[in-house]
């Protein structure tokens, strides 16, 4: 819809990839090994900022799309013996397979209701993980042999477990994943999520089947959520219980709050913000939760729509 | 003149009180009804269950051959209804192109059904990427009507479109109301006051308590004023 400001938001997105790029090489060995769980993360982020930021629908769930991508890629690598981008693709359609499910039945109710039924969806993810114990491990988990994680291409072999084959993985699925909203947003199908956001009844009087493209932006947040997961499981070579919790179904929330909700770059920069005031409070006290509490209480005083978000309200309004 | 819309006896609740009671109404196709009534008469429920936002507990209504009543919400539009609610409605923080945009994008229309609205509303043209919150009253209401008109109707729901408005965006939307009926889109215009319809509209359907009374020529009201009194004691 919007045709004016595009070679500037191709110029932004792009120029952070290659910053990104660039600190492949910069980065000390820790902050590099950081940063790969970042923008793996991130990608979770970004899939709850199209269901909750363009969409307006509020999940208190979604750590089941997450856990469905990290155990679809994990039970068919570690127990089926199957090729990492085999695994890779299983997450995918593991991710999308619930989110088509949970949208269907999910979506009947609206607000409250909405935010307790995609909790009870990810608490009976959570317990069947625990459930089926013999082949997930449960809280203990499973963890991939690194042979087992390379990726086979003609004429070479990635090895996820060295840092910056690593590094360049997490990074190819985070620009992948922001090209892929980037073009969501600006395409008319990001602009009827919006407008849906909005007014719903408004959407519906003007013929759009409401229910059908919340339906389809459940399925490409699960998609996103899940490819995250998969590239987890395959990155760092853990499946454990604990990713399908309530706690991360609440982080990618408190990531895209603070980077900026309905904003391409809101959950990166969320994200990247929330591991760092973690990692350097948590070095100074054993009260880090605190310190953390106190910073976003201050970002949500003074920075009400987040980082990216007040950015774009106040300098800005050709972010996307 | 042939039915482009039709009411048969619909019957319309929210929750378990009945606020439409047997309404029957024929809109004929090019031609301007007006619904007359006080405020809670049931006009706006009306224009609501032809758009299928309100559900229709028994009657029909139909558009042609189609039965609207049988429709999902969101496909009244793609049958060739349109329906611009009272107060507006649009997105307030979209530019007046992406207003436009919205409409156009439901039922695929291009740029030549873009121009041919922005005919009709030349102010909206130099406007086009103005927020539309910042439009005036009168702006707001060409707008919510050129939204409509981007889904090229069949027949066009209007809800109060003067209301609040300046005399001469009145006279606009009458204008803009008439051009339409010479095309031969069919319009449905909910009104609290008689004087604001009587230019415009072919018949006056009454509605009172959620029963249509009476419909009548406007000519007819125009020689004896005091029927609009004597039906529903508005004027």
């Amino acid at each position: 819809m919007r045709t004016d400001g595009l070679a500037r938001i191709v110029a932004l997105h792009l120029g952070l990839v290659l910053l990104l790029l660039a600190l492949n090489w910069l980065l000390p060995e820790y902050h590099r090994g950081v940063f790969s769980r970042i923008l793996v993360l991130a990608v979770f982020a970004m899939g709850y900022n199209v269901m909750f930021g363009y969409t307006g629908l509020l999940s208190l769930g979604h750590a089941m799309f997450f856990a469905a991508g990290l155990y679809g890629a994990g039970l068919t690598v570690y127990h089926l013996g199957w090729p990492a981008p085999a695994g890779f693709a299983a997450g995918l359609a593991a991710g999308l397979a619930l989110a088509l499910a949970v949208g269907v039945l999910a979506l009947r109710t609206t607000g409250v209701a909405f935010m307790i039924v995609t909790l009870m969806f990810a608490q009976v993810i959570y317990l069947l993980t625990l459930y089926f114990t013999t082949y997930t491990r449960g809280e203990e988990g499973l963890v991939l042999a690194p042979e087992d994680r390379f990726i086979a291409l003609p004429g070479a072999v990635l090895d996820p477990t060295d840092p910056s084959t690593r590094y360049l993985l997490a990074l190819a699925l985070f620009a992948a994943a922001l090209a892929a909203t980037v073009a969501i947003v600006r395409a008319p199908f990001g602009r009827t999520l919006v407008a849906i956001r909005e007014n719903e009844e408004r959407m519906r009087m003007l013929g759009y089947d409401v229910f059908a493209n919340k339906l389809a932006a459940v399925a490409v947040s699960g998609v996103l959520c899940a490819a995250a997961g998969a590239a987890y499981a395959l990155l760092f070579g853990y499946v454990g219980a604990g990713f399908a919790s309530i706690q991360y179904s609440i982080l990618p929330l408190l990531w895209v709050l603070l980077g900026g909700a309905a904003t391409t770059l809101g959950p990166i920069v969320g994200t990247l913000a929330m591991f760092y005031v973690v990692d350097v409070t948590s070095g100074y006290t054993s009260a880090y939760l605190l310190v953390v509490g106190l910073a976003l209480i201050l970002l949500i005083l003074y920075f009400p729509r987040g980082l990216v978000g007040t950015l774009r309200e106040r300098w800005l309004p050709w972010l996307p | 003149m042939a039915a482009a819309l039709e009411l048969d006896r619909i019957n319309c609740f929210y929750g378990n009180v009945q606020v439409l009671h047997d309404v029957s109404l024929t809109l004929r196709q090019g031609e301007v009804l007006c619904l007359l009534g006080r405020n809670g008469a049931g006009k706006t429920t009306a224009l609501k269950a032809i758009m299928g936002l309100v559900p229709v507990r028994s009657g029909t209504i139909r558009l042609g051959a189609v039965e609207l009543t049988a429709l999902p919400a969101h496909a009244v539009p793609a049958a060739g209804v349109a329906y611009v609610p009272q107060g507006r409605r649009l997105f307030a923080e979209l530019t007046v192109a992406e207003n436009l945009e919205i409409g156009l994008m439901a039922r695929g229309k291009g740029r030549a059904v873009r121009d041919a609205v922005l005919a009709l509303f030349p102010v909206l043209r130099e406007r086009l990427r103005q927020v539309s919150g910042t439009l005036s009253g009168g702006e707001q209401q060409m707008l919510a009507m050129a939204r409509a008109l981007c889904l090229e109707p069949q027949v066009l729901l209007l809800d109060e479109p003067t209301e609040g408005l300046m005399p001469a965006m009145i006279a606009r939307i009458r204008e803009t109301v008439a051009g339409l009926s010479a095309r031969g889109v069919s319009t449905v215009l909910v009104e609290q006051r008689v004087d604001a319809v009587l230019p415009v509209a072919d018949r006056v359907a009454f509605i009172e308590n959620g029963r249509n009374r009476e419909t009548l020529d406007v000519e007819r009201l125009r020689a004896d004023p005091d029927l609009v009194h004597r039906y529903v004691g508005v004027g």
